[in-house]
């Protein structure tokens, strides 16, 4: 017998301040107003995703010193946003990325759970860690954290978290008018938790909201992370959207869940996708050509090279060939507020590589930046994305992708109305909502179901 | 911008739960089993817009209500538990389209960087009705709730002796700071900072964005915000204040000031006291509204009134008494005492319904035209701003001022 088909995840990234977005398109709406979110929103409940995904960054990024301003700069606060957003929308879940380094759990928590209330149960959140000074620049708290604790931050932020959202039980508030009983009784939300990171004790004053606990996400990558992200996420956030890299994360992540007593429909694997359609798998291939080259100018190509080389190279002609001069290495970076950085572990090697690729294929600096940068993940026609991105998630690559569309708000508006009715033509994606919450529509348990099975068993 | 004639009153309703009294959660019409849905509030927002008042307000507090000051009292015959004030602000900002929307937040734990952008964002979802109303948290079971500071137990005399009042100070500069970092925050982006050149591929001017580098006794933030300047430009401050301390911060951070007078010489002195304050902080040529708080219980007659608040403060176990004056009677015995109040200087009044389901509707139905028929309020709303409905001209951007002088 073959293996039950898996049914398709899809989520809804709001385009972000990086140079995806393509800003500079006739197209290109408000990255702030509120209809743009609007009508990014209603588009993916139309086309019935899981849910609408925020990513977050608490300092504008600078390159040499000065605010980047080659991409889209600035955005809404992400929970003000959601709980703007469960009042256009009904089923949509919604995600938002808060920072555990930069926020406190007792405030963070009444936030998620207020969220979860105010949206009948569709709030999730994707917990990240941060530890550099830069950004702390912009809190009380600074930014002193070093890096090796971030881990050990973000594992207790979310412990805390947990135990607030399960201080109240659900059967706290009688409301009882005729006898003026509104507590149970006068312990409610009481918690205690003292560890390295948090020494918190007291009354934890939202009720229990509809999921219990906000559906969890993280986006980790590193072996630390992967091991958070299996002991305690419901869902990953993950950059791998190949077969090979996609295979590879997944059958890694699912295959240390055993060790915590969850089954592997327990965490689900959402990478990140983009995508660019076409009438024909020719036509979109052009298309995607064409979004590259708008999507890298020749003074977005010359800060990318920066981000290897860490020198300025604004005296460079981006439709040159690349620099002689190596690659400054150094602890200080050109490029602050910026996670890809990180990526670039041997700086000189990589020169040396790019140097040799650009020489042989005759590319000038925007060249090399465009052939290396990511490509999108999915590009073709109608038929084809929707046949790869079926065949992606059956394969195992993943259990669906948070696709990021390349124009706000109007970028999902061709694969909701082309692409959708054909997975739901091959039976992998649903044509109504089926619940009403996120963990209804992720086939994720409420927390106390979890908790009682694990008591029967 | 039309504005309101200086004649008219302005009106906020304050929403706290199911009414201000204890015991209005045990009215027939108090609903407290829908307290945590959005639908809850969002009738109560729509009867308060249908009433053409200026903007509500949301009470909030990082522990459980208490009728003890300073420690939770163990009490389960009253409401407790409540939602974050920005979320519920924000998730009704789209079902309504002319009424300002106020949360409270407190300055004493927040990062002024958060609420510098949640209220930005408010603004932008609401198109221009956001504001806030800042508190402090002196309460020690709240500062164990985020374990960073210790602060000693409240002791209501203690805090009127020097010692107290500087305890209290220290409180409120602090809040003062923080509104100071989330005004200039708000500025932090020049109006025109977004510009789109595909010439240069520039997405913004950042000689328009600045650094706001705030560097305070509690706190330092170097900025600029992640969220452009918002529609209204800077969004309402507010602040409640009983005395010197409070009215400083009043007089010298906000928009409107929360006050309560128990009588028409308490006003007056209020006013005063609180316009020298104004004076002195360089911003006489500022509009501070000052606003009287009042409990209310509106009926048809001032008997009916007055036995409802028995009826209520017997189940409660005790006379509800508070900060604010307790009116009890009828909509156009109410309007005398506004009207009364206003001549000594408040500009406007923030009500406090005793019970929302019962004294929300009354001020709409009742109160509301019993001052339209005296030239005392709106009969249409004539601002698309929450600035604009109080008679406040967009601020000129602190920054921008500066580049330019």
């Amino acid at each position: 017998m073959s293996k039950p088909l898996k049914q398709i995840h899809l989520a809804a990234h709001f385009p972000g301040v990086n140079n995806t977005t393509v800003w500079s398109d006739p197209a290109a709406g408000s990255h702030i107003e509120f209809s743009s979110f609007a009508h990014f929103a209603k588009t993916a409940e139309r086309a019935r995703f899981d849910f609408l995904f925020l990513a977050e960054g608490l300092r504008l990024r600078e390159q040499g010193g000065k605010i980047y301003d080659l991409d889209v700069v600035g955005r809404p606060d992400t929970f003000t946003i959601l709980a703007a957003l469960a009042a256009v929308t009904e089923h949509l879940g919604l995600t938002g990325t808060i920072n555990s380094t930069f926020n406190e759990p007792y405030e963070v928590a009444r936030q998620f759970a207020s969220l979860d209330h105010l949206s009948g149960g569709r709030a999730a959140w994707n917990v990240v860690t941060s530890w550099d000074a830069f950004t702390g620049e912009n809190f009380r708290r600074g930014g002193f954290l070093p890096q090796d604790e971030r881990y050990s931050r973000a594992k207790e932020f979310l412990a805390t978290a947990n135990e607030l959202f399960d201080s109240w039980h659900g059967d706290e508030i009688l409301a009882d008018q005729a006898t003026g009983a509104f507590l149970r009784d006068a312990g409610a939300g009481s918690f205690v938790h003292q560890g390295p990171q948090f020494d918190i004790h007291g009354q934890f004053n939202v009720p229990r909201s509809p999921q219990g606990r906000p559906v969890i996400f993280q986006a980790g990558e590193s072996d630390e992370g992967r091991e958070f992200a299996a002991s305690s996420a419901d869902a990953i956030f993950s950059r791998y959207a190949t077969l090979d890299a996609g295979q590879a994360f997944y059958t890694d992540v699912k295959s240390r869940l055993a060790k915590y007593g969850r089954a592997p429909g327990e965490l689900l694997i959402l990478p990140a996708a983009s995508f660019v359609l076409g009438d024909t798998d020719a036509e979109a291939e052009e298309i995607a050509h064409q979004v590259r080259r708008q999507q890298v100018s020749g003074a977005t190509a010359l800060k990318h090279l920066e981000f290897v080389w860490n020198r300025d190279l604004s005296s460079y002609d981006p439709e040159g060939p690349l620099p002689d001069v190596d690659p400054l290495v150094s602890e200080e970076h050109i490029s602050r507020g910026r996670a890809q950085v990180r990526m670039y572990r041997d700086p000189i090697a990589i020169a040396r590589e790019w140097r040799e690729l650009a020489e042989a294929n005759k590319w000038s600096i925007r060249d090399l930046v465009i052939n290396t940068g990511n490509r999108q993940t999915f590009v073709g026609s109608p038929a084809t994305v929707a046949r790869t991105i079926d065949d992606f998630v059956q394969a195992d690559v993943s259990d669906g992708f948070i696709l990021v569309p390349h124009i706000t708000p109007g970028g999902l508006d061709t694969f909701a109305d082309t692409v959708v009715p054909l997975l739901q033509e091959r039976g992998v994606f649903r044509t109504e909502y089926e619940g009403t919450t996120l963990r209804d529509h992720l086939g994720l348990a409420h927390p106390d179901e979890k908790r009682s099975e694990r008591v029967a068993s | 911008m039309s504005s309101s004639p200086a004649s008219h009153l302005h009106l906020a309703v304050a929403l706290d739960g199911t009414g201000w009294h204890p015991a209005s959660w045990r009215e027939p019409v108090a609903r407290p089993r829908e307290l945590f849905t959005a639908g809850y509030w969002a009738g109560l927002v729509a009867e308060a817009e249908r009433g053409l008042v200026d903007f509500v307000t949301i009470e909030d507090g990082l522990g459980l209500q208490s009728s003890h000051h300073g420690e939770p009292d163990g009490r389960t015959d009253q409401v407790r538990g409540r939602l974050d004030a920005v979320l519920i602000a924000s998730r009704i900002a789209p079902l309504s389209s002319h009424i300002g929307l106020v949360p409270t937040v407190i300055a004493t734990h927040t990062e002024p960087f958060h609420i510098s952008k949640a209220i930005a964002t408010l603004d932008y979802v609401s198109t221009g009705r956001a504001g806030l109303r800042v508190q402090i948290s002196a309460r020690p079971h709240e500062a164990d709730h985020f374990g960073r500071r210790a602060f000693p137990p409240i002791d209501l005399a203690e805090l009127r002796s020097p010692a107290g009042q500087e305890r209290l100070a220290e409180h409120f500069d602090e809040a003062a700071d923080h509104v100071e970092v989330v005004r200039r925050l708000w500025d932090s982006w020049e109006d025109d900072a977004e510009i789109r050149d595909a010439a240069t591929g520039r997405f913004i001017d950042r000689d328009k964005l600045h650094y706001i580098g705030f560097e305070g006794r509690r706190f330092s933030v170097k900025g600029p915000s992640i969220t452009p300047r918002p529609p209204q430009g800077q969004p309402l401050v507010t602040a409640l204040g009983h005395q010197t301390v409070p009215y400083r911060l009043i007089a010298r951070q906000t928009d409107v000031g929360y006050v309560t007078p128990q009588d028409s010489a308490d006003a007056r002195a209020i006013v005063a006291e609180i316009r020298a304050e104004q004076q002195a902080a360089g911003r006489a040529g500022d509009t501070v509204h000052v606003f009287g708080d009042l409990v209310v219980f509106l009926d048809d007659t001032p008997a009916a009134a007055a036995a409802r608040k028995e009826r209520l403060d017997a189940l409660d176990g005790g006379a509800y008494t508070g900060d604010a004056r307790i009116f009890t009677g009828t909509a156009a015995e109410l309007a005398d005492l506004l009207e009364e109040f206003a001549a000594e200087g408040l500009s406007g009044f923030r009500l406090r319904p005793a019970v929302l389901g019962h004294d929300l509707p009354r001020i709409t139905a009742d109160l509301v035209p019993e001052l339209q028929r005296r030239g005392r309020f709106r009969t249409a709303y004539e601002a698309d701003t929450l600035r604009g409905l109080l008679g406040l001209a967009r601020p000129a951007n602190r920054y921008a001022v500066a580049a330019t002088a």
